[in-house]
């Protein structure tokens, strides 16, 4: 695997890797606390500043070019925003991602609320490049920044009785504009195996290219399970549940028989309305072709033991 | 010039602008690399749009020249009718092409097993007749009455145009439902204008208080 570097915020993606990677330096070299006046983002998480600008670079690389900045936040599904890709990145100004705590409770032996500063604390932090493919077609290669979802998860010592993660967006219509309209039943809930949340692979995101996550990425804090679609990826977390029971999410609720509770990312089962053969990777361009989707979307080496004996075309 | 004629000329340059204009902002925007993150997706969307608006203003002639006595859609309708039908086939050409990189098994597959998409093609497939007989030779050939029963298709290639989009959108259902009140006002008004024979009349017997 190559080595990766962390990359600046700003326009870095659309620039020769060769030419931001070396202005990176630079910038590193004499930012210190320059940083802070550079991105006003970072101001009202001043703690923040340093940790996700220095973070070093977690397992599960990729080399794969990554899809340019103003496409990750500007390209979002995050109906709470607004049904359109371009409106969560217009409308997510009224979101508050501070102060912020998570609770973490249900089958544990340790109910827990975490403070999102906590979380943010440099020593947790690490950075990952995951391929993300949403169920509509396309894709995006992003460099998160968080840490493991285990890592949390383990603090709150799960009850043997406990089989699934249950995670919950915010639901306040204040704030989040889009739950005025019943596009889908609020507030948006998503749910793991404890298998799956346990995984190595899975991560709570707090940023990405080198910032703070921006309000339309799912501030404060964000799953990231990139084995699987987009839409199991939850945003702007409040409580995570231990359940006994399967939770009931957000799109296997409205259509169950278009989004399974799985979802893994799987070019043998087709979504009704789009082929899961290829992918649109974003950024590319109009002339660009569709590429062949990987199951598990190339995560299939660490995470298909998970599913052995399973249907994944009835469990999809 | 007459008053008349010049108007009428306005009438037709304006009809023309509003027929090639989302076309030429499309092209400069595919141009100037404006389009988003995802192009083609944009590109289809758009072009599908258009292609049902001008399906609908087409719709809107009869109706409105028997609401208020306009004719001037009535006397465009053709240009209207044949700016959809373009639409339409840039639509499926994007998709065809810039999409699906004329893979033919996936678009087949995406046609047979995909209702949205069948019923999208199924419209543009009823809009052919349409457009291949949108000539004065075609009328007289084929007889005036022939003609006009062969265009009533335009309807069925509406609804189904109508279908195709709200079954592509995931949840929110809210534009295809714009368009298709637009679409039943249109059917009403054909039917119950004034001046026909369905006018309703006043109720007899007493007045609200």
């Amino acid at each position: 695997m190559k080595r990766f570097r962390l990359s600046v915020p700003g326009a870095s993606a659309i620039t020769p890797r060769a030419v931001y990677q070396a202005r990176r330096q630079l910038l590193l070299a004499g930012a210190g606390a320059g940083l802070a006046l550079a991105w006003p983002g970072f101001a009202r998480s001043a703690s923040a500043v340093g940790p996700l600008a220095a973070v070093p670079r977690g397992p599960f690389g990729t080399d794969e070019a990554l899809t340019p900045r103003q496409f990750v936040t500007g390209y979002n599904n995050f109906y709470e925003f607004g049904t359109d890709k371009a409106d969560p990145a217009a409308n997510a100004h009224t979101l508050r991602p501070r102060p912020w705590q998570v609770q973490i409770d249900g089958a544990v032996s340790r109910p827990l609320t975490v403070d999102i500063e906590e979380l943010l604390q440099p020593k947790n932090l690490q950075e990952r490049i995951y391929r993300l493919r949403c169920v509509e077609g396309w894709s995006m290669v992003i460099p998160w920044i968080g840490l493991p979802l285990a890592d949390v998860l383990r603090r709150v010592e799960p009850l043997g009785s406990a089989k699934y993660v249950e995670f919950t967006t915010l639901h306040d219509p204040e704030q989040m504009p889009g739950q005025k309209r019943d596009v889908l039943p609020w507030p948006y809930v998503e749910g793991l195996r404890l298998d799956e949340a346990m995984h190595p692979l899975s991560f709570l995101a707090v940023g990405l290219y080198g910032d703070v996550l921006p309000n339309q990425n799912g501030a404060p804090l964000r799953l990231v399970v990139p084995w699987k679609y987009g839409f199991k990826s939850v945003k702007s977390i409040v409580r995570i549940r231990f359940a006994e029971q399967q939770p009931q999410t957000a799109w296997n609720v409205v259509a169950p028989q278009e989004y399974g509770f799985y979802a893994n990312v799987n070019p043998q089962v087709d979504h009704p309305r789009w082929s899961q053969a290829r992918e649109r990777r974003l950024g590319e361009g109009l002339l660009a072709s569709r590429r062949p989707t990987l199951p598990f979307n190339g995560y299939a080496e660490q995470v298909a033991s998970l599913y052995a004996g399973m249907d994944l075309r009835r469990d999809f | 010039m007459r008053r008349g004629a010049l108007q009428a000329r306005l009438w037709a340059a304006g009809l023309w602008t509003l027929a090639l204009t989302p076309a030429l902002v499309l092209l400069a925007r595919a141009l100037g690399n404006r389009l988003g993150a995802n192009p083609i997706e944009e590109l289809t969307l758009e072009l599908g749009q258009w292609a049902l608006r001008f399906l609908l203003l087409t719709l809107a002639a009869t109706p409105l020249r028997r609401l208020t006595g306009w004719t001037v859609l009535l006397r465009h309708r053709r240009l209207l009718g044949l700016t959809a039908a373009s639409y339409a086939l840039l639509h499926l050409l994007v998709y065809a092409v810039l999409d699906q990189g004329l893979l033919w098994s996936q678009i087949v597959g995406d046609i047979l097993k995909r209702p949205f998409i069948t019923v999208g093609m199924a419209a543009f497939v009823l809009l052919l007749p349409l457009a291949a007989t949108s000539f004065d030779a075609a009328i007289r050939r084929l007889g005036a009455r022939r003609w006009q029963a062969l265009h009533r298709l335009v309807y069925v290639a509406t609804g189904l145009a109508l279908l195709h989009f709200w079954w592509k959108v995931k949840a929110d259902t809210a534009e295809p439902t714009i368009y298709l009140t637009v679409f039943a006002l249109l059917l009403v008004a054909r039917f119950v204008a004034p001046g026909h024979r369905f006018r309703r009349r006043p109720p007899a017997g007493r007045q609200p208080a």
